[in-house]
């Protein structure tokens, strides 16, 4: 398998507060790659490291074989990795149409002058753009409300949009931030239906989550953070078995073992 | 084309055909119109048209991108005193419209730029603070560049300035058709003037619908949404900041040309406030509202005060109320009530890039 993404020794601090030490792991081309933990860990965090709103203390991200640039995230988004929020956050005044159509920015290269003067490609590119922004929006199966103002769709719509405005950057490197947070059963199943689909296209996708059971089924790998240490990586089988992720996620003395051995 | 019917929404939208002519037919007809109440309505028109390039412009920034400009009557003062500088006796350059206007466009553009570059990481009140320290830097680096060089003449202004001469034809002279008939010069500004805000209409909505404009509407939803997803937020806002200036540049040329006269007095905080205003209560973000705000702002109270002053004499026989200061009481009452009564402003912004025609399609091709 090729490695698509490298995080090396990842370390982030705010203040006196390490939020995460020292987290290194590779994401393969392909694959569904899980990041759980209990609340505060730094699942967040690291996944603002990873997609540049954060500039670690130390460590790199390696993506494609190239350095991320820190601290840059249309920069993050040109290399190839896109995410969702764990809190929706949609252009709440734009249609569900505009909203996929903005995603597509980083994609398209109509300058001001070409734009004020309507030239071909400027028209062709437009034309082209809502094209494709209708495709994802049928894509993630909500195309019947493209020109519905995205604040008032329904919760599960909202989450399925922010991810076609994610894929309308193309990226190769999906990142969603607790996409089933809030969702009922039904919603999650659909939501797995997707982030399988989504896989199947050829795009890897990293997944942050609580619900444990969606993400011991979807992913191929996982890993554990607790504290802002990795304390576990490995297949879904293996990592349910080990002791520090039970102690982690159950409480008790395996947690400071754990830290401890790390 | 849609911007003309939307101007008048009620027949827009069971007419839009109709409500397209009916705008054409008033803005070509208008002058002939005010001439009846006399000249000096013709000449509020101009100064309508102008207030309208500027909401224009001040629409960009503030309805599109969200940034509120509490100073953009700088931009409007940088084009009008480039005007002055680069055509008049002031500095015995008399340099052609052409070449002067576009100028003024770029002046007032680089100083957009040098507003933006700081003012980067702010929003919302913050950014509005600075923007109005900026309006007034400007206009006191008007007041004050009299010395101990002279270069704005201070608080005098600058006197006699080129008008506008259009192929070698002065559009401040009226024109005589044989012996009875002269067309005065106010109407050939109008429609001079007309042009240029059609022509700004059309160059801002292809703006408002293109990426350049939904970039924008994104940073104005959500900013952090908006770098997630790949837009480089910061040359976006320079963008705005530097195209909505040049839309006031441009008025403050046609301003310094139609007027002959320029002083720093014209430039007050006041003014970015009455633009801003007619932004805001004609509709953030709406084309078309913000003509129309700008017009009613512009002529309400006008209006006022040619009846004010009457009833004040009548009444007391002196004129207690300065209209100056009727018209800023306006201003605010029209706040105050549009504010309880239709927030969003006169005509409210919709959603606008998205083909509904296209989206019938695909439920049909659904089924």
């Amino acid at each position: 398998m090729i490695t698509l993404l490298e995080a090396r020794n990842i370390t982030k601090r705010f203040g006196g507060l390490t939020a995460l030490s020292d987290v290194s792991l590779t994401i393969r081309k392909g694959e569904v790659y899980g990041l759980i933990g209990p609340n505060g860990a730094g699942k967040t965090t690291f996944f603002n490291v990873l997609t540049g709103a954060y500039v670690p203390e130390e460590g790199e991200v390696v993506f494609n074989g190239t350095e991320l640039p820190t601290g840059k995230p249309h920069e993050v988004v040109a290399a190839g990795i896109a995410r969702t929020f764990q809190n929706i956050r949609l252009f709440r005044e734009m249609t569900a149409l505009e909203n996929v159509m903005a995603g597509h920015h980083i994609r398209s290269r109509a300058n001001p002058f070409s734009i004020l003067l309507q030239t071909r490609q400027a028209k062709e590119e437009e034309r082209l753009i809502t094209e494709r922004a209708f495709e994802l929006l049928r894509y993630v199966g909500i195309e019947r409300f493209a020109d519905t103002v995205s604040k008032n769709l329904s919760y599960g719509d909202q989450r399925r949009l922010e991810i076609a405005r994610a894929l309308a950057t193309e990226p190769q490197l999906l990142a969603l931030d607790e996409p089933a947070a809030g969702m009922n059963a039904t919603e999650t199943g659909k939501l797995r239906e997707l982030v399988q689909t989504i896989r199947h296209d050829g795009v890897t996708v990293l997944l942050i989550e609580h619900d444990v059971k969606l993400v011991m089924g979807l992913c191929d790998r996982l890993a554990v953070l607790d504290f802002g240490r990795k304390i576990a990586e490995d297949v879904p089988a293996v990592v349910q078995k080990n002791e520090a992720v039970i102690a982690a996620y159950l409480g008790g003395h395996g947690t400071h073992k754990a830290g401890a051995a790390a | 084309m849609n911007e003309l019917a939307n101007a008048i929404p009620w027949l827009g939208k069971r007419n839009p055909a109709a409500a397209r002519w009916v705008v054409i037919a008033l803005a070509l007809a208008a002058p002939l119109i005010a001439m009846f109440f006399g000249k000096t309505w013709v000449r509020i028109l101009d100064f309508a048209l102008l207030y309208v390039m500027l909401a224009i412009g001040l629409n960009l920034v503030v309805g599109f991108a969200g940034l509120l400009d509490l100073g953009y009557i700088a931009f409007y003062a940088v084009g009008a005193y480039t005007f002055a500088f680069l055509a008049s006796p002031h500095f015995e350059l008399h340099l052609p419209f052409w070449l002067v206007l576009p100028l003024g466009a770029v002046f007032a553009a680089l100083a957009g730029i040098i507003l933006g570059l700081p003012t980067l990481r702010l929003r919302g009140d913050y950014l509005a603070i600075v923007t109005l320290g900026f309006g007034e830097i400007v206009r006191i680096f008007l007041n004050n560049l009299n010395h101990p060089v002279n270069i704005t003449n201070g608080p005098q202004g600058i006197n006699m300035i080129d008008p506008l001469v259009l192929f070698g034809w002065d559009i401040s002279r009226p024109i005589r058709i044989g012996e009875e008939i002269t067309i005065n010069s106010l109407f050939l500004y109008y429609y001079v003037f007309l042009a240029f805000v059609v022509l700004s209409i059309i160059l801002v909505q292809r703006l408002q619908i293109s990426r350049v404009g939904r970039a924008w509407a994104a940073i104005r939803d959500d900013e952090l949404a908006a770098k997630a997803i790949g837009i480089n937020t910061r040359n976006m806002k320079l963008l705005a900041f530097s195209l909505g200036a040049t839309f006031g540049g441009v008025a403050g040329g046609l301003f310094a040309a139609f007027q002959g006269f320029v002083s720093p007095e014209s430039f007050s905080l006041m003014e970015s406030i009455a633009v801003l205003t007619m932004v805001v209560f004609g509709g953030m973000g709406n084309l078309a509202g913000v003509v129309v705000g700008a017009l009613v702002l512009t002529a309400l109270p006008e209006i006022l005060r040619h009846v004010a002053v009457p009833v004040q004499q009548a009444v007391f026989n002196q004129v207690l109320l300065d209209p100056e200061v009727l018209r800023m009481l306006l201003l605010s009452l029209a706040m105050i009530f549009m504010m309880l009564l239709r927030p969003a402003g006169l005509i409210p912004a919709h959603s606008r890039y998205s083909r509904p025609e296209l989206v019938v399609g695909v439920g049909e091709a659904g089924k």
